[in-house]
Parts: C-alpha cells; structure tokens; sequence
C-alpha cells in the first residue's frame, strides 16, 4: 500500500476554506482535473488526460470538516482511500490535510502529485500566514 | 564560423561500453574516433546515480542538494538554471532530442511539460521570467522526447502507436500491472528485462532518435551557432534491441564480466562487508528504490543470464555507434564538422552482473558511477592537443560550464564545477580536487541516503541514519588496489586517517541543501 500526504496552510478560516472544498462536486475548482459528475454518493472526476475514477464518497462531515473518498470499480487500483482534512489553527487561519492510501502503490505518488497541485492552488487563492512564509 | 555543440548522451551505459575505454565486445568506432581526436576521461563521475538527478546537474552544473531533484520523479522547476537558456539567449539555435527525463514519465494528471509538449505536438512551450523577458522550455526551442518503450505521451511512442500499431507490443513491458519494473523474464535464459524483439530496426528508438536528430538538424542554416542534445535512451533496460541484430553478440560466447563473482558463497561474504543495502537487496531483504524491478530477487540471478543481458547490451551499444555515426554524416556533408564541438556521455551506470546484481540503486561502485565521457573539440578551435587521456576525476557538474565556454560564454554564476579540464595538468588549476555523488530515496517508509566523495585514487562512501543504517558504516575503497572494489577499508584502522581526511574534505564541500525538500510526483 503507498501512502502519501500533502498539506497547506493558509490564511483563511477553517470555515471559508471548508465551505470552498468541502462540496463533493466541486472538485475541478481546486484540484488539476477537468470536470466532475455527482449522482447519489457516486463521484466520477475526469483527468486531463482523459481518464475517468468512479469513486464512492465515504464521509461528508461539515463538523469534523473532513472528506473521504474511495476510487472503485477501477482495473488499475484495486484498493484506495482519499482523505482531507481541514483543521482551524486560529480563527482566520488553517491547515488542509490531504492524504491517500492506494494500490498499487506506486499510483500514491500520482495522486500525491496532484494533491499537491491542490494545494498549491488554495496556497494563492487564499494567500499563506505571513509567519509561514513562501515555499 | 559558427560554433556548434552536438551534446551526445545514452542512458545508463558503463564506461567498459566504449572501445576506447577499453571495451572488447562491442564496436564502437564512432565514439572510439571521437577519442582519438580529442579527450578521453578515464574517471568521470555522476552527482547521482540514477536518471532525473543526474541529468538535472548536466543542464544546472549543480549538485543534487542545490538543483533539488533528490531522486526520480522529483521535477527540476521550469525556472531552473539551463545552461541550454544561456545558449539560447546567446542566439544559439537549441534542441533535445530523445530521452530528457527533467519531469517525471507517469502523468496521469497532465502536470509535467515535457508529456505536455508531446500531447499538444508543439515544438516547445514559452515560460515568460521574472523580467517579463519568455524563454523557451528548459533553453530548447524544438524537443522530442522518447523514453525505453512506447507507453505514454511522448514523442516516439506516438509515433510508433501511429505509424507501426503493432511495433508498441514488440518492446518489451517495462512496467508490469502494479506499475512497479518489470521482473518478467525472457531471452533464452529468462533474465528480467530481456525481451526477443521482433521489431525492425527501423522502428527502433535509437533509429527514430537519430532520424528525428537528422531531421533538426537539415532544418538548420549553416550560418546559425547550434547546441543540439541528443539523448538516447539505450542501453538502459528493458534489453531489447530487434531480433534482427542478435547475430552480433551471441551470448553462449561472452565471458562473464570480471566485476561478477562466480561463487557465491564468496559473493555473499564480500557483499557481507559492505553497508547493509547490498546483502539485503541481494537477498531480497530490502527494495530500496523504484529503479529495479520489486518483486526481483537478484541472487536468482544466474551465470547465463549475466551473459544474455550483458550480450543484449552490447548489441544495444553498437546500434547507438552506428546512428551516432549517421548524425556524425549530417555534420560532415554540411561542412560543419570542423567547427563542432561534439561531448559524449551518459547519465549513470549499470551492474551488468557485478556482484551478482543488475540495474542500479544506492550502490556507489564504478559500475555505476565511472562513466564515459569522450570531448572532441572542434578542430578549428587551436590551443587543444588531443588526444588526450585526463586521468583526474571529474564530474558531470562540469557540462555546463564546459558548453559555456566552447560557447565562449563566461561561466555562469550558477554552477558549482569548473568546465571539464583539457588535460590533467589543467585539472588542478580549473580545480578539480574532488567529485560529490549524492545518493537519497525514500519508497514508502524506506530511507536510504549515501553521500560519496571520489579524490584521487580513493572512493569513500558514508551512509545517513535510514532504514537499515545508523550512520556508522560506510565503504572505502583504494581503486588503483582494488578496481572491483571488493575489500571495503572503511573499519581497516591501517586507513582510518585517509578515511577521516576524506570524509572531512566532502562535507566541507558538499552544498547545503537549499529550501524545502520537494515531493516525489511520481516513480520516475
């Protein structure tokens, strides 16, 4: 199982950010694929390269603020789980957690690629505390 | 005059490849008539010792811990130093062509330019900097990109899945279903990676490199200053050059290699007195990196398959002299060839059976890290005598400078090593004391990190508290005594000193690492 994490902290509050991430099918807003489809607890995004993930959503809790998903029905990856996690640090800052445990194992590190390009994403829409600095 | 540089690498080809370094098997007049008219380094060294690090200090003359690209599928960021974008500024007309490897291959969400620039069939793409001033992609104003097999966006598999659908089931599967290396065997002795390939010759990607290359290359005026990277990506695995071309090496007739231990108990007890990756690699104990096949255990390697890959191997080298050899033709029935500058290299090494083992990984022996490096200078150039044998130890750090200065270039303030020395007597005055290959991976949880200075006829190793190191061990090696680097003098007392003197002299010389440590993207 490969398992990778990637993070962000930024300079919004746990609830902006949450409202902003926190809806299933808006996906393609914040992370580096093309369009996304939602009907029931199914999620089918599309990658640019135009492949297609069939997902179940697992959990979408507004208190925890945390999202979890599974890729399934799929003939590469036959085992996954997808987490994120948005976490107050102070009133108007948090941190996002994403992270992912797949199989095959190798498939993390694409997945981790794309996370991070998420996250770079919320880094300049919401702008980093200044004690973070710049990465 | 125009100046011309004609960049020349393979991929993971060991200096025994070469005639002219000595080599037996394979012929190689091409690259062993480069030799005879220019300078041959008997001791060239990698930064790191696999592919995406080691090319990233090629185009940056910087160290791994500077450039950043730790291991493969870490990418080198577009606004990296590119001795190809100071070429480019200059009015050099630039191109790569064949196996870049700056960005990852695996891609599936469309992230990295080079597989971009390939789906999108454009020449190169535009970043604009910082001056709002636009330079092409990493300094190349024309790329086409081709990897080991025909998976993928780039280039050469698009190609082939257009022109010859069924040459792209022909090569062998690099990677299997779990896209980990292949570990499936073939050839007559099973070996992993070999593959009979019923492939024409023509169909072959060092064909389609060197076609593409000449196709460029017509494209040019006589007029115009050139930088042109040709990258091969043989003889690096998967071993299957076309069916066609097997008559030339029959593998029932090579002998083994002499870095191959035949018996194993005595394999077994020298790996035993190196640092704990290589027994437990050996024995399938410990996969430490993406670069071999996972589910491959090399003490199943046998006698003959150490022969077929090395016979495959050979035959892959031969095919490279040989569309080297047509390039060379396009220069010379240009009138070019006078005026070019031609560097031939490759990015790493390659066990071919030393020590039982294939492929590559956290190993710093010559078999991955002594490399052909062969500069002819043009010979209108005057102040060059050739040819010229430079013993010292050089790194590949130097490229860049090297192509500023045939470019007539000041060196850029970016780089971390002098241009590559004329001559030995040049080496001590450009500064060529010591060379620093720098080894990290982590693969899920499983970290290992080396760190290697090569000064004079010593090769000393430290291992970093990991996985299965704490930081205590280590190899030293004295290689006028010890060419297979079988007797590890790292505990030797007799040689605690030099062993102390050297580790000193690399840490005081290695670069800090710069910023954050970057994620891996991807496995390669």
């Amino acid at each position: 199982m490969g398992s990778v994490r990637r993070h962000a902290i930024l300079d919004a509050s746990a609830a902006v950010v949450w409202d902003f991430i926190g809806r299933p099918g808006a996906l393609h807003e914040w992370f580096p694929i093309t369009a996304t489809r939602i009907e029931g607890d199914k999620r089918w995004i599309t990658l640019p390269t135009g492949i297609v993930f069939e997902e179940d959503i697992l959990l979408v809790d507004h208190d925890l603020r945390r999202f979890q998903y599974a890729i399934t029905n799929n003939p590469l990856i036959t085992n996954h789980l997808g987490t994120y996690d948005v976490v107050e640090l102070t009133p108007s800052t948090c941190i996002v957690v994403y992270s992912t445990n797949v199989e095959p194992e190798v498939f993390a590190l694409a997945i981790g690629a794309a996370a991070g390009e998420g996250m770079r994403f919320l880094e300049k829409k919401y702008g980093i505390p200044k004690n973070e600095g710049a990465r | 005059m125009a100046r011309r540089i004609l960049f020349i690498t393979t991929d993971q080809q060991r200096f025994d490849a070469l005639g002219c370094n000595g080599g037996t098997v394979a012929r190689t007049p091409v690259v062993d008539s480069f030799a005879k008219e220019g300078i041959r380094y008997n001791r060239a060294l990698p930064s790191n010792v696999v592919c995406m690090p080691s090319r990233s200090s090629m185009i940056t003359g910087q160290h791994v811990s500077t450039h950043g690209v730790w291991m493969n599928g870490v990418t080198l960021p577009v606004d990296a130093p590119s001795i190809a974008a100071d070429l480019w500024r200059k009015g050099f007309r630039t191109s790569l062509i064949g196996k870049a490897h700056f960005e990852p291959f695996l891609d599936p969400f469309a992230l990295f330019t080079e597989n971009t620039i390939a789906t999108q069939g454009v020449e190169t793409v535009m970043h604009k900097n910082a001056d709002g001033t636009e330079e092409p992609h990493r300094g190349f104003e024309h790329l086409e990109f081709a990897t080991h097999n025909a998976m993928g966006p780039l280039h050469y598999a698009q190609w082939i899945r257009a022109n010859h659908p069924e040459g792209a089931d022909m090569l062998y599967p690099i990677i299997n279903r779990k896209l980990q290396v292949n570990e499936m065997g073939g050839g007559d002795t099973g070996a992993p990676q070999v593959k009979h390939n019923p492939m024409p010759r023509e169909w072959y990607h060092t064909e389609w490199v060197a076609d593409r290359a000449i196709n460029w290359l017509s494209s040019q005026s006589d007029d115009d200053d050139m930088f042109c990277w040709v990258s091969f990506p043989d003889p690096h695995h998967a071993w299957d050059p076309p069916m066609s071309e097997l008559h030339r090496v029959n593998w029932r007739d090579l002998e083994l290699p002499a870095g191959y231990i035949s018996d194993p108990a005595e394999r077994e007890r020298i790996l035993s007195t190196k640092p704990a990756q290589w027994l437990a690699w050996y024995n399938g104990e410990f996969v430490s990196n993406f670069e071999a096949p996972a589910q491959w255990v090399p003490n199943t390697l046998t006698a003959d398959q150490v022969r077929e890959v090395n016979a495959m191997v050979h035959i892959e080298n031969e095919l490279i002299d040989e569309a080297i050899g047509r390039i060379v033709g396009v220069f010379k029935d240009r009138g070019w060839w006078n005026d070019t500058d031609v560097i031939f290299t490759t990015d790493h090494g390659e066990f071919q059976g030393d020590f039982g083992l294939l492929f590559k990984g956290p190993y710093h022996v010559d078999s991955l890290m002594r490399l052909p490096l062969v500069w002819r200078p043009a010979p209108s150039r005057v102040g060059v005598t050739t040819p010229t044998v430079v013993n010292t130890p050089v790194s590949l750090v130097s490229l860049a400078a090297t192509f500023a200065h045939i470019a007539g270039l000041p060196q850029p303030a970016y780089v971390e090593a002098a241009r590559l020395p004329l001559n030995d007597a040049e080496s001590i005055e450009l500064k060529h004391e010591r060379v620093l290959t720098e080894w990290d991976s982590v693969l899920f949880g499983k970290i290992v990190s080396l760190r290697t200075i090569t000064r004079g006829s010593w090769v000393c190793t430290a291992t970093l508290p990991g996985s299965v190191h704490d930081g205590t061990d280590g190899e030293l090696y004295n290689l006028v005594d010890d060419p297979l680097q079988h007797h590890n003098l790292w505990h030797n007392k007799e040689h605690r000193a030099t062993r102390d003197d050297l580790l000193a002299d690399m840490w005081d010389h290695l670069p800090e690492r710069i910023g954050v440590r970057r994620e891996c993207d991807a496995p390669v």
